[in-house]
């Protein structure tokens, strides 16, 4: 067994060094893989075999797609020679068995568009605006990506960025700041109890009058209501938010119909994370039922040079396992060889033989 | 076989016929006619696109099991009479079940 938490490092090494020459503006790369669930992880070890580097980008902080966001201590039964293996374990031994493939991560960050060069080549931005250049585009982008649910609360959108967060990225920015959250989950109790500290008023809102899901934290919670250092209001839920400009105030209406107004510089609503198709939907690929149609010789859309594998793609007989997507994986990178080096000839090889021969 | 009437947005009613011996659960039946679910965990309680809203015959559905009250926690849009599809299976008591989509399917 390979020390936990030693490949986590090595790809917080890989972001830094990523962030910290940001300076150039470019990632140069040979297969951008949009998506790093297990079967983008994947692909990055059937591109290696080729020679064939690869960025990856997800619009999760964290690298395993639905397996660490959904469901991460489940046990997966049809993994060829891994029988009962638990979600995050199968994510971490991708990352080893990748791992001298050399792959670029840039992770939190969505795709957001795919640019065609002059000389076929392809310019994928994302909404932090990172750019890759790569030779061909993979997307292995499952359900596509997650991003927050949002609650119907009047004015939400207008005060995005404003003093509405759908995570907490810097707590430090809470310091001596008033501050709303709604949610009744995990995040949004664990985010209660943090900012408790470090917020000069933390006021939690939640639509039921119990927090079934976590005991402990609940628990904890209504111990800091009780010693008035946070204020709870249950069977609540905010109702629109107030202010000129930014953020001032929100309105909360109780099951009983009541209506309170609270001042605040922050709303912080934690429901969960969804999965959204976004902007894959207008790059002209052939989408059936919010999945990118693809050819089953080589996995590849209707546009030359981007491919789609995994829960995204669709065809006759498609079935949504992470087995069949790392089939597709190693098909398609066959046929996007011809795409990264024109002039040469493949020969497969088996790894039995030839061993891996890592960059 | 029951029968159990899905509302859309809209408000209009359309009856399904529904198996009771094959071992679907009532997630897995409404993706099987086409209902738009998106169902992203498969049926393991997780994902919440499988949401209902119970109109009627809530009191012969069993009662919801920790994944899903935890689940169920975490939504912005649940109420009292929230269910998750994938965590109902289908039994002869069921019948005349009516029932609203309610996970927004949007792409």
């Amino acid at each position: 067994m390979i020390g936990v938490g030693y490949e986590w490092e090595v790809l917080l090494e890989y972001q830094n060094f990523q962030n910290s020459h940001s300076y150039f503006n470019m990632i140069t790369t040979d297969i951008c893989i949009i998506g790093a669930g297990p079967v983008g992880l994947f692909a990055v070890f059937e591109a290696g075999l080729l020679k064939m580097r690869c960025h990856l980008i997800d619009a999760l902080p964290i690298v395993g797609g639905q397996l660490a966001e959904i469901y991460p201590q489940k046990p997966i039964y049809d993994i060829p020679g891994a029988p009962g293996i638990i979600a995050e374990d199968l994510v971490k031994n991708l990352l080893i068995q990748i791992e001298e493939f050399k792959p670029g991560f840039t992770l939190g960050e969505r795709v957001q568009s795919l640019e065609k060069q002059e000389d076929e080549s392809y310019i994928v931005t994302t909404n932090e605006g990172t750019a890759v250049h790569c030779k061909v585009v993979v997307i292995a982008a499952g359900l596509g990506s997650f991003e927050p649910r949002k609650p119907a609360v009047e004015r939400l959108e207008y005060f995005e960025g404003k003093g509405v967060h759908y995570m907490v990225k810097k707590p430090q920015q809470f310091r001596n700041q008033h501050v709303v959250l709604a949610g009744g989950g995990d995040s949004a109790l664990d985010w209660t109890i943090f900012l408790a500290d470090i917020a000069s008023r933390v006021t939690l809102v939640h639509r039921g009058d119990t927090f079934r899901g976590a005991p402990d934290s609940a628990e904890k919670v209504f111990e800091l209501a009780e010693k008035g250092k946070i204020n709870l209001i249950l069977q609540s839920q905010v109702s629109s938010l107030g202010g000129n400009g930014v953020l001032k105030e929100v309105s909360i209406l109780g099951n009983d119909k009541s209506i309170t107004t609270i001042p605040t510089d922050h709303f912080i609503p934690l429901f969960g994370l969804s999965p959204k198709l976004g902007p894959i939907a207008d790059w002209k690929l052939g989408v059936e039922k919010s999945a990118v149609t693809v050819n089953t010789v080589d996995y590849s859309t209707n546009v030359e040079r981007i491919y789609a594998i995994g829960d995204i793609n669709t065809y006759p007989g498609k079935l949504k396992l992470i087995l069949c997507g790392f089939h597709e994986a190693a098909i398609m990178m066959q046929s996007a060889f011809k795409y990264v080096y024109p002039d040469q000839k493949l020969s497969f090889k088996y790894t039995t033989v030839n061993g891996v021969n890592a960059f | 076989m029951i029968n159990i009437t899905i509302e859309n947005n809209e408000g209009e009613r359309q009856d399904l016929e529904v198996p009771v011996d094959m071992g679907f659960n009532l997630m897995e039946i409404l993706k099987a006619c086409e209902y738009d679910i998106m169902a992203t965990c498969g049926g393991m309680g997780l994902c919440a696109t499988c949401h209902i809203e119970v109109l009627a015959g809530a009191d012969k559905l069993p009662e919801c099991n920790d994944t899903e009250l935890t689940t169920l926690d975490t939504l912005p849009d649940a109420d009292m009479n929230s269910r998750l599809s994938c965590q109902i299976r289908p039994s002869l008591e069921m019948n005349g079940l009516v029932i609203r989509l309610k996970a927004l399917q949007e792409a």
